[in-house]
């Protein structure tokens, strides 16, 4: 071990002479090593159990698993599809609604905000990450829910009734509220804080010169934002929507609540569907045999899908504060 | 042309002698409302749910609410007494297996592995769990140690909490101890000490503050998680055995199973539930936040 550690050393960080406290300096230096490499072991592992725990499930179905919309517990017969574009089209809607959110409110923090109210904003939209998921549902199913289909279902359904491509995205054959684009929406204002926070935070970093000489040439403060500042943070901007949308990929509760858990593929935004998430939180209680493997499976699915868009997201971002 | 200046400008006033085309102020009085619009509409969503919490959640809280334990199907009455007990101890075993680990990968991080390359893998993987998907982390869990064990525990339930604390308070240790000036590490070198007490009495020390908010934000983290306990804890209606084997009770897990439950009394304590749960986690965030602001 010492071998491993020895090279690591900050040359100069450490005095080099040895100490009668010299025993406890190496203990402390391989505990703190192996902990930080616990944190591999950690990745490692979550990926490994995933592969190894969804094997059975990938080879009875092999390509099918992912192609077929089957999901039938009676004879075994498993296929994530529903799932996947569950997952994609509801994570996809959370950010058509909650990125021009975010950054409206980042440019609102950074350009617009008088001093004095800046932090009392800041913390108000941090502490919408801080509630937990089960609350976005229980708000989603108890309130968001019956408003949303009295008011949006229903007379958007009446309007759009039989005409073409409108009539089959938009319709609800049962507007009960619950379905994709209501997980959509709640999903945007659970991936807002993330998003709008680091985009203030790239926005804080630019240069005030920029803005300043912007400014002196004439310009408005939507032209500064529109041609100085989005170029300049464009690529993290990216990152910080990266970064949500692996938020919204994974997140659990809050859509299980709202999402309508049918197993069926829907043109319509409007009817129930169901996320990999959602799916695993139903029915893992009640899993055994294969059923349980496939769940796992899906699992893997949705651990590599969010390891790659997390993957792209934290080089974009390289190095902000942490959430 | 009418030159107002908008009452919310902090910016430069537009000079009087501009010849400023009427497009160009539109789009920008277009952009300011609709920026101070949407941050209006997530401010009014996080006070919406506050606002739906305390009237829902008011009316079920009582003293009983802390006192009983979680009601069967079809009794009367009940509390959450084992729930908020449970929940408190899976958290705890969370935070006690996470902060070990936690603050000592930060330290190599950030005093150890300057400029090498495992340490940047280290610290990339690290942002990387830090926003994983909970629910993998409870099936990962579920795979290591509910099955093989033979069942679920509240101990397989405090590793998960636990495995999702560590990268939050690695990241926040790392940050805190880089904000220590290098001048007060080289004062305690240059007396003889070690790097080991160098870091434990003098950059530790130092960073303290920040570091207990790391883990008061982990804490926050974890609290309201329940899509890990499903597979790990999972529940019961019962004081769990202080051997934590079997389902342990806890306030996520009994909000899921209770809020769309037939029972009125369910329902109730599901509210009441969720006041509380919330509310702790807003408390500690805020307290948190108040001890970063604090030691800038």
């Amino acid at each position: 071990m010492t071998a491993v550690t020895d090279h690591m050393t900050v040359p100069g960080a450490a005095p080099q002479r040895k100490t009668p406290k010299g025993t406890f300096d190496i203990v402390f230096r391989n505990a703190s090593f192996l902990s930080a490499l616990f944190v591999l072991v950690l990745l490692a592992g979550i990926m490994l159990s995933m592969v190894i725990g969804g094997w059975p499930a990938f080879r009875e179905m092999g390509i099918g698993f992912i192609t077929s919309s089957v999901w039938d517990t009676q004879n075994d017969q498993y296929g994530a599809w529903p799932a996947i574009v569950g997952t994609l089209s509801t994570a996809f809607l959370a950010l058509v609604i909650g990125v021009p959110l975010s950054l409206g409110i980042a440019v609102y923090l950074t350009q617009l905000a008088p001093p004095w109210f800046k932090q009392p904003v800041s913390t108000a939209i941090e502490l919408l990450a801080a509630v937990p998921s089960i609350i976005y549902g229980m708000w989603g199913l108890f309130v968001f829910v019956p408003l949303f289909a009295a008011y949006v279902q229903i007379p958007l359904s009446n309007i759009v009734e039989g005409l073409p491509i409108v009539g089959t995205v938009l319709y609800s054959r049962s507007p009960s509220g619950l379905g994709i684009l209501t997980a959509g929406i709640i999903l945007a204002f659970m991936i807002i804080p993330f998003i709008a926070s680091i985009t203030r935070d790239m926005l804080d970093q630019i240069p005030s010169v920029l803005r300043e000489s912007a400014y002196g040439i004439g310009a408005t403060t939507w032209e500064v934002v529109r041609h100085v500042l989005v170029p300049q943070a464009g690529v993290s901007i990216i990152g910080a929507i990266m970064l949500g949308l692996g938020r919204a990929l994974g997140e659990t509760m809050a859509v299980t609540f709202v999402v309508g858990n049918a197993n069926r593929l829907s043109a319509s935004i409007m009817d129930p569907g169901s996320t990999i998430a959602s799916r695993i939180a139903n029915e893992f209680n009640e899993a055994m045999g294969l059923q349980l493997n496939a769940l796992i499976a899906l699992g893997c699915i949705l651990f590599f899908v969010t390891f790659v868009v997390l993957v792209i997201a934290r080089i974009l971002v390289s190095r902000v504060k942490a959430y | 042309m009418s030159l107002t200046t908008p009452s919310t400008v902090r910016a430069l006033p537009h000079a009087e002698w501009g010849r400023v085309r009427q497009s160009r102020r539109t789009a920008d009085k277009l952009m300011r409302i609709t920026a101070a619009g949407f941050t209006g509409l997530a401010i009014f969503v996080l006070f919406w749910i506050l606002g739906m919490l305390i009237v829902k959640g008011l009316g079920g809280l009582s003293a009983a609410t802390f006192t009983q334990i979680t009601p069967g199907p079809g009794s009367e009455g009940g509390g959450l007494a084992n729930a908020i007990v449970g929940s408190v101890v899976l958290t705890f075993l969370g935070i006690v297996v996470a902060t070990p680990i936690g603050v000592l990968a930060g330290t190599y991080l950030a005093e150890y592995g300057k400029g090498s390359k495992l340490a940047d893998l280290i610290r990339f993987i690290n942002d990387i769990l830090l926003s994983a998907p909970s629910i993998l982390i409870g099936l990962f869990v579920y795979v290591i140690m509910v099955e093989p064990l033979g069942g679920y525990s509240g101990w397989a339930g405090g590793v998960a909490l636990g495995i999702i604390a560590i990268p939050v308070i690695v990241r926040t240790t790392e940050d805190m101890l880089r904000l220590v000036p290098g001048p007060l590490r080289e004062a305690g070198s240059a007396l003889g000490a070690p790097p080991s007490v160098v870091i434990t009495s003098i950059t530790w020390r130092a960073a303290k503050s920040g570091m207990v908010t790391g883990i008061l934000l982990a804490l926050a983290r974890i609290a309201g998680e329940t899509a890990p306990l499903i597979f790990t804890a999972l529940n019961n209606n019962f004081w769990f055995s202080p051997t934590l084997k079997g389902g342990v009770s806890n306030l996520p897990v009994t909000i899921y199973q209770f809020a769309s439950a037939p029972y009125e009394n369910w329902q109730q304590l599901a509210w009441a539930g969720s006041l509380i749960i919330t509310m702790s986690i807003l408390v500690l965030s805020l307290i948190a936040r108040r001890i970063v602001r604090g030691s800038k």
